[in-house]
């Protein structure tokens, strides 16, 4: 089963001069598979991502997410897709500064509403304890260096353990000893839990880490 | 922490903007305070100002007058016709009403009626070289206690003492003050038509209301026909009923079947009733503008938290919650600071109530009062927090819907 498939996917923007941001995409990601896409800026290496994240809609096209057709879907129906089986990491933590690191680890759980507060607190400091972060716990978001907050940023992405991680610049703001940290965390998330990862990035070393390269250039896949 | 999630955010949000917060909060709290304290005010002195006209004066007044001129006969003759009548000369008529004696009789049938006969005029009083114009209205004691309230008015001497003397006079206490007159003290009436009697002064009346007071005077209904010299004339039948609401529709019955014009006591006070309208639009403006400042600064704290936190609703929505799960939250927000700044201004409301309550002062207007008449009423406190919740949601709805309208792409793809 392909965790995500786009069947020639474009993705235009209207206006005096339309732009292309992404044309054509054909592509079968499975289940367990780190993918890496790379590519110059602007090549259209975020539009794609959020193409698969359903956070945008192709102009033309259709991405399936394990299978199922997400086009014609109205808002609040990709919003459940995107809660119960898309976790997003950005470049920016974009933790809520209010809330503690568990705290802002259980809103997805809350918000998803499956589980009781005590299961939804355990889940949330199970997930911390395996990133490294028990001792943070209790702390804000501005309590932690960049790194421990990219990696409640993760925790938080699996909060719902979905099957799909997807990652935007994830490593943009850590340096290289911590960047490499967080990969070899994808790694860890696709091979031995089997989700599937599509992190995109601009540092080649670490597409190198991936198990499979997309590049783009001017909205086409090069390679 | 077992607060629904929307809850938890929207009060995270409140309290780390604390002293942006407080000043809706107080924003509100003054509009629901104010509303609750002026309210209480104003319907206490509307509503005892109601009750002694309802209690002092009778609650139809038959007159000798008729509304409309009388129609001349070749008018009721050709009522659609083109008719014009120059130089008709009126017939000189005796004022008074005619058959005062039946209508008394036919009104006295009516169940929970009660009524009297008056002949009112003017008179001058004389004492101790002041001249005092008063008004005089010759009454039937028997009959003007269940009518009036002038029996229980009365501060010194008894309505009976109206039979017992002659020429005895009962005063307001405002002629007595202005007079320098007191009971037992005989003075010099003048009437319009020359009569002129020394009359003792048997009883002094005080009813509230300044203008009775100040120059109204009662005699016997005989002694004031002599005065007029208007031998077994009544000008006005003063009716009382039991249930105060019918007195409409029964003065427009009179009216109907006598002709002679009847006022309820609304239409007798009508001018002070006509600015009770106006005072209420003037309070509910002056609170609706103290809310809609408030509303303000709802809308502007609401505005500058969506602002504010555009990244975490992007991360928000991007994660799952629906537009309308931000929405909610933001709303959530004007609705936590209306309800807390309701239950402020309650709390206040009720203090300054009972503030003004304490305050003791002599206040003569329409009526005499010491300190605030205030009313105090449920329904106060609910409207003023319906308003203040409204507004307040309102205020909220703006920027909230313009958050969950955010793109969450724009925001995450930005930085």
């Amino acid at each position: 089963m392909a965790a995500i498939e786009t069947r020639s996917v474009t993705r235009e923007l209207a206006g005096e001069v339309p732009v292309t941001l992404v044309r054509d995409i054909d592509l079968v990601i499975g289940a367990g598979e780190f993918v890496a896409i790379t590519g110059p800026s602007g090549s259209g290496k975020s539009s794609l991502l959020y193409l698969l994240g359903l956070l945008d809609q192709p102009t033309s096209g259709r991405v399936l997410i394990q299978d199922s057709e997400t086009t014609g879907l109205s808002a609040d129906q990709l919003a459940a897709i995107r809660l119960a089986r898309i976790g997003f990491v950005f470049q920016f933590h974009f933790l809520l500064p209010e809330f503690t690191c568990m705290a802002n680890v259980e809103i997805p759980i809350r918000r998803l509403g499956v589980l009781t507060t005590g299961q939804a607190r355990d889940r949330a400091a199970m997930l911390l304890d395996s990133l490294e972060l028990a001792d943070h716990r209790r702390k804000h978001p501005d309590q932690l260096s960049g790194g421990q907050r990219q990696r409640v940023a993760i925790a938080r992405a699996l909060a719902n353990d979905p099957p799909l991680i997807l990652a935007d610049e994830p490593t943009g703001n850590l340096d290289t000893r911590t960047a490499h940290l967080v990969f070899e965390l994808f790694r860890t998330l696709a091979r031995d839990q089997g989700r599937s990862v599509v992190v995109v990035t601009h540092d080649n070393d670490l597409a190198n880490m991936a198990d499979r390269r997309i590049h783009l250039v001017d909205g086409l896949i090069v390679d | 922490m077992a607060l629904p999630l929307g809850l938890d955010i929207a009060l995270q949000h409140l309290v780390h903007r604390r002293r942006q917060t407080l000043v809706s909060l107080l924003g509100v709290s003054l509009g629901v305070a104010f509303f609750i304290g002026i309210s209480a005010m104003m319907q206490g002195f509307q509503r005892d100002f109601v009750a002694r006209i309802i209690d002092v004066q009778p609650h139809v007044i038959i007159k000798d007058e008729v509304r409309d001129a009388p129609r001349q006969p070749v008018e009721r003759a050709y009522p659609g016709g083109a008719v014009s009548l120059r130089g008709v000369k009126p017939r000189e008529e005796i004022r008074g009403i005619r058959g005062a004696r039946n209508m008394l009789a036919t009104l006295e049938e009516l169940p929970g009626v009660h009524v009297a006969p008056a002949l009112s005029g003017n008179l001058l009083l004389r004492f101790g070289g002041k001249d005092l114009s008063v008004n005089v209205t010759g009454i039937d004691p028997q009959r003007e206690r269940k009518v009036t309230h002038i029996e229980k008015d009365l501060l010194s001497g008894s309505l009976d003492a109206l039979y017992t003397t002659s020429n005895a006079i009962i005063i307001g206490d405002g002629v007595a003050k202005k007079g320098g007159i007191r009971k037992d003290d005989l003075i010099s009436a003048v009437s319009p038509v020359g009569v002129v009697l020394k009359m003792k002064v048997v009883g002094i009346f005080s009813s509230g209301i300044t203008l009775i007071d100040n120059f109204d005077t009662y005699v016997l209904l005989k002694k004031a026909q002599v005065l007029q010299n208007r031998t077994n004339v009544v000008n006005r039948i003063n009716v009382r009923l039991d249930d105060v609401e019918q007195a409409g529709p029964l003065a427009a019955r009179i009216e109907r079947q006598f002709g002679y014009r009847s006022e309820p006591w609304q239409e007798q006070s009508r001018n002070v009733l006509g600015i009770f309208v106006i005072q209420n639009a003037i309070m509910y403006s002056t609170v609706s503008a103290i809310l809609i400042v408030a509303c303000f600064g709802i809308f502007n704290v609401i505005s500058t938290v969506v602002f504010e936190k555009t990244k975490d609703i992007g991360i928000l929505k991007s994660m799952g919650f629906r537009d309308k799960d931000v929405r909610r939250i933001f709303v959530m927000e004007g609705l936590i600071v209306g309800v807390i700044g309701t239950l402020i201004g309650w709390g206040m409301g009720w203090g300054l109530i009972e503030f003004m309550a304490s305050l003791n002062f002599q206040m003569e207007g329409f009526v005499k009062t010491q300190g605030f008449i205030l009313y105090r009423t449920p329904r106060h406190y609910m409207i003023s927090a319906a308003m203040a919740i409204a507004s307040a949601t309102l205020a909220a709805w703006v920027p909230a819907r313009r958050a969950s309208m955010l793109n969450p792409v724009d925001i995450v793809r930005g930085s």
